[in-house]
């Protein structure tokens, strides 16, 4: 240990910092062109194809009348931006799941989100079949109800990260269990919940992504301002106790966040999962650990990715579409196992 | 100064320390010893307002340690757990955790915070190793890292949970010497230690528990000459001179049952 005297002396060194700052800058830089380039493309690639003049006519509000206008306002405006919203909504939930429950594999599924929508969903098509608007209202509660009951069961049991996971098992089991019991009892609900859980984002309108849209749009921010917090929470409950956070509470606050994202994104897109667990990998694997830069990452990859893959499952087998969750499986897969395999890289899983 | 007041600790509701009162002096380095589950990591944990306890008081410069925000307190206290997840974190980044009391919105350090965070890598020699992954480095340098995190926390009250476990005998030397720096410092230091020999001969002061009570807590050589150590871990300990600058050593032999 060297003397304290000298302390007085130090300067802060700026060069190491300035070259982390420039490469976080150039990520999300290239992340943004990427996300604007892909909007375009959204919006022009389709069953009829739209000049990129076009487009700006639509947005500007000329030409009103023509078909183009309709397809761009009516059509493909909310599904690019329902691919935007669905993909930063759960990237970003998966992502606060993974770091405040210091486990990898978690995602909105773990804390029982789908099963509680799944249940909710399920219970509205057997009892208000006639009433389908009503289906992103109950998937959202269901969502919600599910995650409050995962966590009061881990309160009570002391809220440690791994009761949390073992509660959303025993929840998720439970309310799995309901939901077969409502699917044997009302067969006739099977066929319009298969829609739901392959998830999609056809057929999504303006009033329909309003809601959900203003929801992600404020847990967004929120989580990003506490970004901070959520660094040190993956300290460690102890260390992060002891340099004065409020654990149980930052937790939760976390948690109810990350249910609110993932609620809202399948109160329109139904269940679309596997984003909230690969992107907020794939933004560690580029940018490293810091909440403050990977919040970002994770929006602009979630956005990015879920939209490049809704662009193909729109196009590549046109004028058939096939379900978006298909193809991000098929592209998002080999792609994280590419990042794994790269030595480097592992360390962070080692 | 911290003091507790009849102090009844443990968790989910089962009593671990049953009615512990004693108070930490400025300026000195404590060490708790005793056998394995005997309550010195809860003790240690509900004196640094980790765990609430069940019942009695603790108070701080005279001010009950609950009553105080935890910010307030982290402030004053800091704690460093013996059993800790490696986290996916750089050097300087950890070390700057250390600085999270003094954050207010939007977390964004001052440059008194990076000047803090700098002279805490300085003084545990660590500055190499600051862009660094802390998973790329060894126990010791990792031990490093910490307790330089806990310096950027600046606080006058250290609570070290067993800080030399699983070191090799090079670094064990070396973190009980930076221990020995922040009592220079001024601070107190209050650790959980296994090794006997380290506790008696660092140690202004040695609290031996038991059972989840105390047994003595006085002088090293006080609690070395009342027999209590044989008693309790039932080994026989001799007190030998040593050649290099501390004038006596401690070695213990088997006893059994």
């Amino acid at each position: 240990m060297k003397a304290i005297d000298t302390l007085q002396k130090l300067s802060i060194p700026k060069s190491s910092i300035n070259y982390k700052k420039a490469y976080n800058f150039f990520v999300i830089s290239f992340l943004l062109i990427l996300l604007i380039v892909l909007i375009f493309t959204s919006i022009s690639v389709g069953s009829s194809s739209i000049e990129i003049s076009d487009i700006f006519n639509a947005i500007s509000g000329n030409g009103q009348l023509t078909s183009e206008y309709k397809i761009i306002n009516y059509v493909r405006i909310p599904r690019t931006l329902s691919a935007i919203i669905a993909g930063s909504g759960l990237a970003i939930s998966g992502l606060i799941l993974q770091s405040v429950l210091n486990n990898a594999l978690a995602s909105p599924t773990i804390i029982g989100v789908n099963s509680g929508a799944g249940l909710f969903t399920a219970l509205a098509t057997a009892f208000l079949p006639a009433n389908l608007s009503i289906m992103p209202l109950a998937a959202f509660l269901g969502a919600f109800l599910a995650t409050i009951a995962v966590y009061y069961v881990a309160r009570k049991t002391g809220a440690s990260r791994m009761t949390i996971i073992l509660a959303g098992v025993a929840v998720s089991s439970l309310v799995g269990a309901m939901t077969d019991t409502v699917l044997i009892l009302f067969p006739d609900t099977v066929i319009s919940r298969t829609s739901f859980i392959i998830g999609g984002l056809s057929g999504v309108t303006m009033n329909r992504l309003l809601m959900p849209g203003i929801i992600i749009f404020i847990s967004l921010i929120t989580t990003f301002i506490f970004s901070y917090d959520l660094n040190v929470l993956s300290l460690g409950d102890q260390t992060s106790k002891s340099l004065g956070l409020n654990v149980d509470k930052t937790r939760f606050l976390f948690i109810i966040l990350s249910s609110l994202l993932s609620g809202s994104v399948i109160s329109f897109a139904g269940l679309l999962g596997f984003i909230g667990l690969i992107v907020p990998h794939i933004s560690r694997l580029i940018v490293g650990y810091d909440n403050r830069i990977l919040i970002p990452t994770s929006v602009l990859i979630g956005s990015s990715f879920a939209l490049f893959c809704d662009i193909l499952a729109r196009t590549i087998f046109a004028p058939y579409e096939v379900p978006v969750g298909i193809i991000m499986s098929f592209l998002g897969s080999p792609f994280f196992i590419y990042l794994l395999l790269n030595k480097k890289r592992r360390l962070m899983y080692d | 100064m911290i003091k507790l007041n009849n102090v009844t600790s443990g968790y989910m509701g089962v009593n671990i320390i049953k009615n512990i009162s004693l108070s930490f002096e400025k300026g000195k380095i404590i060490s708790i010893i005793g056998k394995n589950g005997c309550g010195k990591t809860t003790l240690l944990k509900t004196a640094s307002k980790i765990i609430e306890p069940f019942s009695g008081d603790i108070l701080l410069n005279g001010k009950n340690l609950f009553d105080m925000t935890s910010k307030e307190s982290a402030k004053i206290i800091s704690y460093l757990p013996q059993n800790r997840d490696i986290p996916n974190i750089r050097v300087y980044d950890l070390v700057m955790h250390g600085r999270f009391p003094y954050l207010g919105f939007p977390r964004i350090p001052a440059y008194e915070d990076k000047i803090k965070v700098q002279e805490a890598l300085h003084v545990l020699e660590i500055e190499k190793y600051k862009n660094k992954n802390i998973r790329e480095l060894s126990g010791g340098q990792r031990q490093k890292v910490y307790i330089a995190m806990v310096l950027a926390q600046d606080t006058d009250i250290v609570f070290l949970d067993e800080p030399t476990t699983y070191l090799d005998i090079n670094h064990q030397l070396e973190i009980l010497e930076i221990v020995k720096d922040l009592k220079k410092m001024g601070k107190t230091v209050v650790m959980v230690i296994h090794d006997l020999n380290s506790a008696l001969t660092y140690s202004d002061m040695v609290c031996l528990m038991d059972k989840g009570e105390i047994k003595i807590y006085d002088k090293p050589q006080v609690v070395y000459e009342s027999g209590k150590i044989e008693e309790i871990f039932n080994v026989k300990c001799h007190e030998v001179g040593a050649y290099d600058k501390y004038e006596k050593q401690y070695i213990f032999s088997y006893m059994s049952a």
